[in-house]
């Protein structure tokens, strides 16, 4: 198999390896990076567990190549929040109970992130946009959505 | 794929000239939403991959002497954003914002979802009402122009040359652009394959249907214009009966195949209904 050498930015820090051409982002980012945080639900682009921001930008890890992100910035869940210091989205998900098994969390919450990055006082057609490439089999999205709106909310009353 | 090798042009020349020496071994990928999964399936595995992604000399949209010109390589969230095709051609922005799902559309790319030529490709049917014609580009100034109705051959299937690059998507700037009506039925809000959409533009003078034209897709081999439709309309005035019936006319034009999401008699009956909401969108969205 070729390979080629490839670095990325991952969570604010540059990382080298090697890719070979047909690589996903996302086999990249498990296999060699360790970043299990990033999680692979469908593999082809259907599910949005994979989520990423690339370049500022949220999209599915598994539906770019490894080498297309080279040179660029990705950021995972990891790169946003940690347990002692949770991003105001994450705590919002927790207080609210918009987690279950967990598997859809990281990529509904960095879906989420970009569109009040962007849009900080975004209506509920806007999250259920911003999200709506990302499944939930056990939540049934209310609490998502609700847990998105605190955020919100919470971000104003922070700002007044 | 293991063997598969990795090719990335710095500019629009060097790309040309990787496509001629690989001399149809390669494949162009630009967003991959279609290509890469079918890598992973093993459906495809081509020899050489040609990454366009970067290349920002193909993703321009530009404004010039009343055209529209639109890179092949822009993702389809920035066409849904752009403010040039929000005002100058709102179906296609509106197709736009429906493609797929915000994650999808912020790696896919309008040149990859016409070569792809699904006949369900959310942007085919906005164009050919837009009658919107495209650019292949070869090693050597080879370069043609090929009016969109002419480009899809059959489902998945166009006639670009092994040695040829999709540049840009051009289409005169509409001289009523408000007159316009687009809209996608799909199974789900998003991430879905249309079961039939439609695409109307019009130019409309005082209540009477100068000039009609509309596409449809998934529900032929290929997105097709509706000219027995655009034909029963011109130079009728838009009264509901007069759309309603020209609009029960397109089942002429169209020949849709049952499929997993919808029967051949249920994207027949929702072509008309769907039709004639768009045409009624399209002469309504212009008054004042």
């Amino acid at each position: 198999m070729k390979k080629y050498p490839m670095h990325i930015n991952l969570n604010g820090e540059w990382v080298e390896m090697e890719a070979d051409a047909g690589e996903t982002l996302l086999q990249t980012l498990r296999n060699k990076l360790d970043a299990v945080e990033v999680k692979n639900g469908c593999g082809k682009g259907d599910c949005g567990a994979c989520t990423v921001i690339l370049n500022g930008n949220p999209v599915n890890a598994c539906l770019t190549l490894a080498l297309q992100a080279d040179g660029k910035e990705v950021v995972t869940i990891k790169g946003i929040g940690s347990v002692q210091n949770p991003h105001p989205i994450q705590k919002s998900f927790v207080e609210k109970g918009a987690i279950q098994c967990g598997f859809c969390t990281a990529g509904h919450v960095l879906s989420a992130k970009v569109l009040l990055d962007k849009n900080p006082e975004p209506t509920r057609d806007d999250i259920t946009e911003a999200i709506s490439g990302n499944l939930c089999r056990c939540t049934g999205y209310t609490k998502i959505v609700e847990a998105i709106e605190d955020s919100v909310l919470e971000a104003q009353s922070g700002r007044e | 794929m293991g063997n598969t090798e990795y090719i990335k042009p710095k500019n629009l020349n060097d790309l040309l000239n990787n496509k001629k020496e690989t001399e149809g071994r390669g494949a162009v990928i630009a967003g991959g939403t279609n290509l890469i999964p079918q890598m992973q399936e093993k459906i495809k595995s081509p020899e050489f991959l040609i990454d366009v992604c970067d290349l920002q000399e193909l993703s321009q949209i530009k404004e010039e002497n009343g055209m529209i010109s639109i890179g092949a390589g822009t993702t389809i969230a920035d066409i849904a954003s752009s403010d040039i095709i929000n005002v100058k051609s709102p179906i296609l922005a509106s197709a736009a914002r429906q493609l797929g799902n915000p994650l999808v559309r912020n790696r896919a790319t309008i040149g990859g979802n016409l070569a792809d030529a699904s006949p369900a490709a959310d942007t085919a049917p906005p164009l050919l009402a837009l009658e919107a014609f495209l650019f292949l580009e070869s090693e050597g100034g080879g370069q043609r122009e090929v009016p969109l109705e002419q480009f899809f051959t059959g489902p998945n299937q166009t006639v670009m040359k092994a040695n040829e690059v999709m540049t840009r998507i051009c289409f005169s700037e509409p001289e009523h652009p408000l007159n316009g009506g687009y809209i996608k039925l799909g199974l789900r809000k998003a991430m879905a394959i249309s079961v039939v959409s439609v695409a109307v533009m019009l130019d409309v003078e005082e209540g009477i249907c100068r000039k009609a034209r509309i596409a449809l897709g998934s529900v032929a081999p290929k997105p097709v214009r509706a000219y027995g439709v655009e034909k029963n309309l011109e130079g009728k005035e838009l009264n509901r009966d007069v759309i309603e019936a020209s609009a029960n006319k397109v089942t002429k034009d169209i020949s849709p195949i049952s499929d997993i999401r919808a029967s051949a008699k249920y994207r027949q009956h929702t072509s008309s209904v769907l039709l004639k909401r768009a045409i009624l969108e399209a002469r309504d969205r212009g008054k004042k």
